[in-house]
């Protein structure tokens, strides 16, 4: 043993000792070249926003901001007939309710499942999980009529948000950390203490559980915001109606040649985009790190 | 016990005992609820209408049932159907392929080397991946235009010839994939990267001091230890790829651009469903589609389970 160190075999690296000075400068630029490729689009829907509409495909591109942004956000009230603030707003009333009522009905379950021993618990949990193996695909058709035939919900939001509430994600997420983070000492003690069932879910669960709720928030919000397929099958298309992805559709669906303000329509881009960018920024850590952890734990 | 109690105080306790029996119960009702609603009756009901053909205009009960006969159409060799399997199969393979290849080095380079930068890293990364799926294909559908987009315009500036890349129907499905493997490379890195995180230093540790090289080191013990985790992130893979729709039906029209080229399965069971309102045929196909992908969920099971016995 002591006649192999360490020095014998110098392309040994540990893994707690990485590459030091010039030897990192590929690793670098591999970096570099990778964050680049992932941030670009995102430099560049900004730079388009600013210049005027008809240099969006000005040759040579430009690659650099312009001093048309107010003119843009202008045009996009025009093109949507002043309707591009009240997208914007359907799109995160939406969000907003997707993601309070699934915090609470996931928390809840996830709460139950993690705390309490009863009766079919088990049971219950592995029929939940196995829902996840469904791809949405399937469901689109027979949802649209339930939402259509029988509950005459088509055209309305709450077509997108209901059915999602309690998923089946957010409650497994919820009960994994439930179960790891919260004692039930306390839960005991709250009991003994003469409090209510749900109010110990209310006053001493949720607020120890804040870390995982801005995980699911986030992955919630992000979700219904992005919600495009959905908001296309239940035909949220109405002007008054329309979430920001439908806007978007509308206005630069494949007319890459058409004559249509493209400075506007980079503008909206830029207004879908940045909400996400800001939200995800507030929480990428928690965000990260909540959503790996349901694949390496079980 | 209770009998000592004052009256008041034994209502109390069994009014506790009794809530505290059942609200597990309430607790986890609504997901059930919702299921019953929004889940089992509609795939019940999206069963039951493969066999039928039936459009929505005709009303709850006017159906008529065919048999087999919308599978049988499907999987007619000269339905739309395969050609529809056959692009979404070819543009999953060119965007999860790469992404996988790419993602799990990268991974690893950043585990070994920078792990001080990585949650920054993986921020940046993971930020094409919660991208509204609309908005990016309008960027990219710019990049991609013809005559005036960056993309060509570089070419150029190197003197090669301009590409059409969403007209070209050889190069369409090329096109769809850059953009998503451009989404969700990071989200793989991230996944990689809390396997990676999994794993003990202690064995490393162990590896260097039997002399295992760095090479030796990512073969016989990252590989084998990031397998559970190699195999959660293949099925999703498989499972979005095969369900690809918002990318194609941006970049090219629910059409899927020149020669059909980018209408993945997906495109052509809603186009079914939705515009031509053949509710029984569109679920028949997907059906069939939820037939593919849990076949290949299963040849990817197979594949990891197998190799774990060595």
């Amino acid at each position: 043993m002591t006649s192999t160190p360490v020095r014998a075999a110098p392309a040994v690296a540990r893994p707690k000792r990485p590459l030091r000075g010039w030897r990192r400068l590929p690793l670098w630029l591999l970096m570099g070249l990778v964050c680049f490729v992932s941030v670009v689009p995102f430099y560049l829907m900004f730079v388009w926003a600013s210049q005027p509409s008809a240099e969006v495909f000005a040759f040579p591109p430009h690659l650099w901001f312009g001093s048309a942004f107010d003119d843009n956000l202008r045009g996009l009230l025009q093109v949507t007939d002043g309707k591009a603030l009240r997208h914007f707003w359907n799109s995160l009333y939406l969000a907003l309710v997707a993601t309070a009522t699934t915090l609470f009905f996931c928390s809840l379950a996830g709460y139950a499942f993690a705390m309490y021993n009863f009766r079919g618990q088990r049971a219950l949990f592995a029929f939940i999980l196995a829902t996840m193996l469904i791809p949405p695909l399937v469901m689109d058709i027979p949802s649209f009529l339930v939402m259509n035939n029988v509950l005459g919900w088509v055209g309305e939001p709450r077509a997108l948000w209901v059915p999602g509430m309690a998923n089946a994600f957010g409650i497994f997420l919820m009960r994994q950390y439930i179960a790891s983070a919260l004692p039930r000492e306390l839960i005991e003690a709250a009991r003994i203490d003469g409090a209510t069932e749900f109010g110990i879910y209310r006053r001493v669960v949720l607020p120890l559980i804040r870390p995982i709720l801005a995980t699911l928030g986030v992955v919630t919000f992000v979700g219904a915001w992005n919600n495009f397929k959905g908001a296309l099958i239940m035909k949220l298309s109405e002007p008054d109606t329309m979430t920001l992805p439908l806007s978007l559709r509308r206005l630069g669906g494949g007319a890459t040649n058409a004559n249509v303000d493209w400075g506007a329509i980079m503008m909206l881009v830029v207004i879908t985009v940045i909400p996400l960018v800001i939200v995800f920024l507030f929480a990428s850590r928690q965000v990260i790190s909540g959503l790996t952890s349901g694949a390496v734990k079980d | 016990m209770s009998h000592r109690l004052p009256a008041p105080a034994r209502a109390r306790l069994s009014y506790a005992r009794l809530q505290q029996r059942f609200a597990p119960y309430v607790f986890v009702s609504p997901f059930f609820l919702l299921f019953l609603v929004f889940g089992l009756f509609p795939l019940l009901f999206s069963l039951f209408l493969a066999f039928h053909l039936w459009s929505p205009l005709d009303g709850l009960g006017n159906w008529k049932f065919v048999g087999f006969e919308n599978f049988a159409l499907a999987l007619d060799r000269q339905d739309q159907f395969w050609t529809t399997l056959k692009n979404t199969v070819w543009i999953g393979l060119l965007a999860g392929v790469p992404q996988h290849l790419v993602a799990l080095p990268l991974a690893f380079l950043i585990h070994q080397s920078l792990r001080r930068y990585q949650s920054t890293l993986s921020t940046v990364l993971f930020l094409p991946y919660i991208t509204n799926a609309v908005a990016i294909a309008i960027v990219f559908a710019t990049l991609y235009s013809e005559r005036l987009g960056l993309l060509n315009y570089v070419r150029g500036l190197v003197g090669l010839d301009p590409v059409r890349w969403l007209g070209d129907p050889g190069m369409v499905p090329y096109s769809v994939a850059a953009v998503v493997f451009w989404r969700y490379l990071g989200w793989n890195v991230v996944l990689y990267l809390s396997g990676l995180q999994a794993i003990s230093e202690d064995v490393y540790e162990a590896a260097t001091v039997d002399g295992a090289g760095k090479w030796q080191q990512f073969w016989y013990i990252t590989l084998p230890l990031l397998r559970p985790m190699m195999f959660y992130a293949f099925t999703l893979t498989i499972v979005g790829n095969m369900q690809l729709f918002e990318e194609p039906f941006m970049l090219l029209n629910d059409g899927g651009g020149s020669g059909g080229a980018g209408l993945t399965t997906a495109m052509h069971i809603f186009n079914t469903a939705f515009r031509d309102l053949d509710m029984g045929y569109a679920s028949a196909m997907s059906w069939l589609l939820f037939l593919a992908i849990f076949a290949l969920s299963m040849v990817n099971n197979v594949l990891f389970s197998r190799g774990g016995e060595r």
